[in-house]
């Protein structure tokens, strides 16, 4: 089984958020990157596949050099081979459409990328890559199994969860439940270098379209100061969220 | 040219997330000068639709469209775009309309932004206004190409009564191939969703230990609320991941947020920002959360929700 963990280069959980160029560009002054969570979880379960089912695993990344440390990091987790497109993500469409040609290219039978990045939370990546490709596609995954062409998933639904089958090839929308959060690993200084060794292609974009742009930003107005209630009045509280927010 | 919506429903019922989606597809179209068009699938209360701004319906009723498939509605609604020659189309965010959501895009060639929380600012170039980096700021996007998917954002517009009635037609669409064939579903029966509650009570370390929970579940009785949870509850195996709210779990866009015995990691906060209004109660006034909330009680969750509850219960029952 050839498994290809789409890779998303995103500022740390704990950034600060912040704009320049009059508010039209993500300030990255300071900004720590790392994988994706979203895609850790698929990729960790990539590697379960890797060693007991003797799956080969690539990374793949949509972007500038910038994010060449980010796909290092995925090799040092143990990834065999990384490619990197060389385009500015310019909109999920995008994005989706060169991951297309890289699946085609590669013919890989399953594709495993997360839910959403937590920086633009687009979620629309891995559905647009199985719609342009004609792939099965499950999101929300919370669990994966593969049994030769056949696969059973687990997918997250509000308020519950849901049981699938389905066939390869498969494209995988990932999350927490994958793998748990204590079966993340942090790369060893064994894999660290191996990982210096290991191929990152960079191949140029097929010159994929956006069909959105990101014009400006701007950040939520600043919140007033909190309103203390006392403990021993709990009228009061009833009595604000009753009268003043109106949302009992 | 007509503004398509997808009015979602569950055993046969509109969810509330379908009314608030035609109120706002309704504003786009007055704003286009055209009309809304609502496709439904095995619903059997669309005639409603009309009183939020629909001036037809288009009845899906089909039986091998009893369970979702997100490729099968993505073709049906597809299908209705087509028929309609819609340029504009909407749909909530709920689990399964985000699933569908970037398979229709590709059917209908759409240009497609998710979250969105505003009636568009401007319709040539069509911009609208959508969450990012986890409700840390927004970014107006704008959608070049010539049909448009809006992902809308639930409890941000708000569900606007018009008054008028709509035409209520039969719709039958050809079924595409699954793919996908669902074993099983494990759902919890008659509990409100993380997605599709007003409310929602959560609890963090604070309330040391799984067996203190009766505290949160109670208040949420009496709240009608969802119950969720930070994220070392979560990983700390407490509660379930489905209840974790936050950046790696669910986001939480809710009228009402009480937070019990959670300190207000940024993660969490991100998560939950998009709530109007926040209630914070914690032992510890340096809490983060206490920067992030509306109303707060420095106090100890043990004393001060049993009382909380119970003067609810008394408050609800007087109010009802």
């Amino acid at each position: 089984m050839k498994i290809l963990v789409c890779i998303s280069h995103v500022p740390d959980t704990t950034s600060k958020i912040n704009f320049t160029d009059g508010d039209t560009k993500f300030d990255t002054n300071g900004v720590q990157y790392v994988i994706n969570p979203n895609d850790e979880f698929g990729l960790t379960r990539a590697m379960w596949f890797k060693e007991k089912q003797g799956a080969s695993v690539d990374v793949v990344n949509v972007g500038g050099s910038e994010t060449e440390p980010t796909l290092r990091k995925a090799l040092a987790i143990g990834a065999d081979s990384a490619i990197r497109v060389n385009t500015e993500a310019k909109d999920g469409f995008a994005v989706a459409k060169e991951l297309a040609k890289v699946v085609t290219d590669g013919g890989y039978d399953l594709v495993i990328a997360g839910r959403e990045s937590i920086d633009y939370n687009g979620g629309m990546v891995p559905g647009m890559l199985s719609g342009l490709i004609g792939a099965n596609f499950v999101a929300n995954c919370i669990g994966l199994e593969v049994d030769g062409t056949n696969a059973k998933a687990v997918r997250e639904i509000d308020g519950g969860k849901e049981t699938v089958n389905t066939s390869l090839p498969l494209v995988i929308g990932g999350q927490k439940g994958l793998v748990e959060e204590s079966d993340l690993r942090i790369p060893n200084m064994r894999g660290i270098m191996m990982a210096r060794k290991k191929p990152l292609n960079v191949v140029e974009p097929a010159g994929a379209n956006n069909e959105t742009s990101a014009n400006s930003f701007e950040k939520p107005a600043p919140k007033g100061a909190v309103k203390l209630v006392d403990a021993d009045n709990i009228d009061e509280l009833i009595n604000l969220l009753h009268n003043e927010a109106k949302v009992i | 040219m007509s503004v398509l919506v997808y009015t979602e429903s569950e055993n046969g019922k509109l969810k509330k997330a379908a009314l608030e989606c035609v109120s706002y597809a309704k504003a786009i179209a007055d704003e286009m000068g055209t009309s809304v068009t609502a496709v439904s699938i095995n619903a059997n209360d669309t005639d409603v639709l009309g009183n939020y701004g629909a001036s037809k319906v288009l009845n899906v009723n089909n039986d091998a469209l009893n369970t979702f498939n997100a490729k099968q509605y993505a073709s049906v609604i597809e299908q209705a775009a087509k028929q309609e020659g819609t340029t504009v189309a909407v749909v909530s965010s709920s689990a399964d309309s985000k699933y569908l959501a970037p398979l229709l895009a590709v059917g209908l060639e759409a240009g497609y932004v998710s979250n969105v929380v505003e009636k568009p600012s401007n319709l040539s170039p069509f911009t609208v206004k959508r969450t990012a980096f986890t409700n840390k700021a927004f970014a107006n996007t704008e959608i070049s190409t010539n049909t448009k998917l809006i992902g809308l954002s639930n409890n941000s517009f708000g569900i606007v009564e018009s008054g008028g009635s709509a035409s209520v037609e039969d719709f039958s669409p050809s079924i595409a191939d699954s793919g996908v064939s669902v074993e099983s579903v494990d759902k919890a029966v008659g509990k409100v969703t993380i997605a599709d509650a007003e409310v929602v009570v959560s609890g963090g370390r604070g309330l040391k230990g799984p067996e203190n929970w009766g505290l949160v579940e109670n208040l949420a009785e009496v709240l009608g609320a969802a119950t969720a949870c930070s994220k070392p509850v979560s990983d700390l195996g407490w509660r379930s991941h489905s209840e974790h709210v936050g950046q790696t779990g669910k986001p939480v866009a809710t009228n009402l947020y009480i937070a019990i015995g959670i300190s207000g990691a940024i993660q969490h906060l991100a998560g939950i920002s998009a709530s109007k209004v926040k209630v914070v109660i914690n032992t510890d006034p340096e809490a983060p959360f206490f920067k992030a909330a509306d109303y707060g009680i420095v106090g100890d969750a043990f004393e001060v929700v049993p009382v909380l509850t119970e003067k609810l219960k008394a408050f609800k029952a007087q109010n009802a």
